[in-house]
């Protein structure tokens, strides 16, 4: 018997498949990666009937176009996404996020864009036919580790399909939320940097600048001053972590980071904010907010108990 | 044997084991990583060993800082260093095409690229850890003859295999990455193959490693086989 499955006609800008992540490695050298979005993908999974944390496809800005080939199936897009299904009789279908549609031999599904976002997602159900690689289904480019030889999606390649679940008609009313502050907690550098750069970080808007990427987020603003040393011997990083170099210009880490620098730490993000600080596309306006770590400890209880709302809400 | 234990953000802890970078240290922090790993402590998601700092990440879903410090402070650990590594032999091309810096090195330290080959090569150099990118080892120390400082401007990409040296380490870069090391060679053997899950990593952190001359003929011939 053949497998289900799509033929690429184009891989778009930055298509992976992502999982919830890589653990017990960084001591190699490989970070975590995963989705970005895990409240996104946690949704995708559960609209498409799958397990939580079924692997899927993460694209970014311009997703994938991919041609079906197999029997009925019900496929989901989360996220901000401007998409469009193209039925095998020509009929073009706009596409809507948080809702089961249809796909039958012969569409295309064709990912134009994300709207004032990074990231959005793409689940079938039954899922992509993937082995997993080192304990998970995420990709890391850089390192080449991952499913589909640890690349991108590219044009002209088969993505085989598992056999299909249920099919369950899904839907949920969801809208991504904007967030005010990304929260921040003091890095083990804070007390490198000057007064007037630890008010400027906390009161003065960042933009998010076009250096942005997987691996990080560089930001452009108040150049914050360092008084200590701008270089301290290398050591382990974390997602989330905010280093300073001697340009003093902010790079926020992110899923794909190097995971040992030597840049001071002057701060890092906190978890509940991680999800909605990388949707945040080049040009955005930033503003950051100190707390502590039990407010930390707190609000990420506090986003969990939402995310579960959420799931909670998909008939 | 950890100095200072603080939080690094809401999902990592920050064990610092003192100022200086030295073997002791850094096999004080690779005898306690590699012993943390067989004792199975709840919500560890990852670890990453550095000169002298261990930074432990755990899910937030399972622990907290507070209770995760009071796991580590509660356990034994035998302040014994570890002796199982290895030595490794790695050969190395400087042929000028693959010996990117060598004018910067010469004229900065002033003495020729055979004396700093021969100083370089003279020497077996010590794993303090791997990482940056997958399988990068950090490998010291070196001469003070041949220390200088990194690139002022770091290239946007070094070539896979390139070794470089930057203050007293060097390392090998396992990827085509950024970076600003001073490059005087080229490896042609892998040094992180991902087709091993077991051991991916040729140079583990504690492995003593040795660099070798070879001539562009033999350089080829690796890639050959």
């Amino acid at each position: 018997m053949i497998n289900d499955y799509f033929s690429v006609i184009r891989g778009g800008l930055n298509s992976t498949f992502q999982d919830n992540g890589r653990k017990y490695f960084y001591h190699i050298g490989l970070p975590f990666s995963g989705v970005m979005d895990k409240r996104n993908f946690e949704i995708a999974n559960k609209i498409v009937n799958n397990k939580k944390n079924d692997p899927m496809i993460e694209f970014a800005f311009q997703g994938p176009a991919l041609k079906f080939f197999g029997s009925k199936r019900y496929m989901v897009v989360t996220g901000d996404v401007n998409f469009k299904i193209i039925k095998k009789s020509n009929i073009e279908n706009h596409g809507k996020c948080y809702q089961t549609f249809e796909i039958n031999d012969g569409d295309i599904i064709d990912i134009i864009s994300t709207n004032k976002s990074v990231y959005g997602y793409l689940s079938i159900n039954g899922g992509f036919k993937l082995n997993k690689i080192w304990g998970s289904y995420s990709t890391t480019v850089r390192a080449r580790v991952g499913p589909n030889e640890g690349n991108k999606i590219t044009n002209g390649q088969k993505l085989i399909l598992n056999n299909s679940n249920e099919l369950v008609k899904r839907s949920l009313n969801f809208i991504n939320s904007k967030i005010e502050f990304i929260r921040v907690l003091a890095g083990t550098n804070f007390n490198y940097f000057s007064e007037q750069s630890k008010n400027d970080f906390f009161s003065r808007e960042f933009l998010v600048s076009k250096l942005t990427d997987r691996m990080g987020m560089r930001l452009e603003g108040v150049k914050l001053k360092n008084l200590k040393k701008t270089n301290i011997k290398s050591e382990g990083l974390v997602k989330g972590t905010i280093q300073v170099p001697a340009d003093g210009n902010p790079i926020i880490l992110l899923s794909d980071h190097g995971t040992i620098g030597g840049y001071p730490k002057f701060g890092v993000v906190i978890s509940a904010d991680y999800g909605r600080l990388v949707q945040l596309p080049p040009g955005s306006k930033i503003k950051f907010k100190e707390i502590q770590l039990k407010d930390a400890e707190n609000l990420y209880k506090l986003y969990n108990m939402e995310t579960h709302n959420i799931l909670s809400k998909i008939l | 044997m950890i100095k200072n234990i603080v939080n690094l953000g809401d999902a990592a802890i920050y064990c610092d084991f003192g100022n200086e970078v030295n073997k002791i240290t850094n096999s004080k922090v690779i005898q306690y990583f590699k012993t943390l790993k067989t004792k199975n402590v709840n919500g560890i998601t990852n670890m990453s060993p550095s000169y002298n700092k261990l930074i432990i990440t755990f899910d937030l879903n399972e622990t907290n800082f507070d209770k995760l410090k009071e796991d580590l402070l509660n356990l034994e650990f035998k302040d014994q260093i570890a002796n199982d590594s290895n030595k490794i032999e790695i050969p190395l091309c400087c042929d000028d095409e693959y010996s990117l810096d060598i004018q910067r090195l010469e004229t900065k330290l002033k003495i020729t690229k055979n004396e700093i080959l021969k100083v370089f090569l003279d020497k077996t150099y010590f794993c303090y850890m791997t990482g940056f990118v997958a399988g990068m080892p950090f490998l010291g120390d070196l001469e003070k003859t041949i220390m200088l400082d990194r690139l002022e401007t770091p290239r946007v990409t070094v070539p896979k295999g390139s070794v470089g040296l930057t203050e007293q380490f060097c390392n090998v870069y396992t990827f085509e990455s950024p970076g600003g090391w001073n490059i005087i060679g080229n490896t042609p053997i892998e040094i992180f193959n991902h087709k091993n899950p077991d051991q991916p990593n040729l140079i583990s952190p504690g492995d003593e490693v040795t660099f070798y001359k070879i001539n562009k003929k033999d350089f080829i011939k690796f890639y050959d086989k």
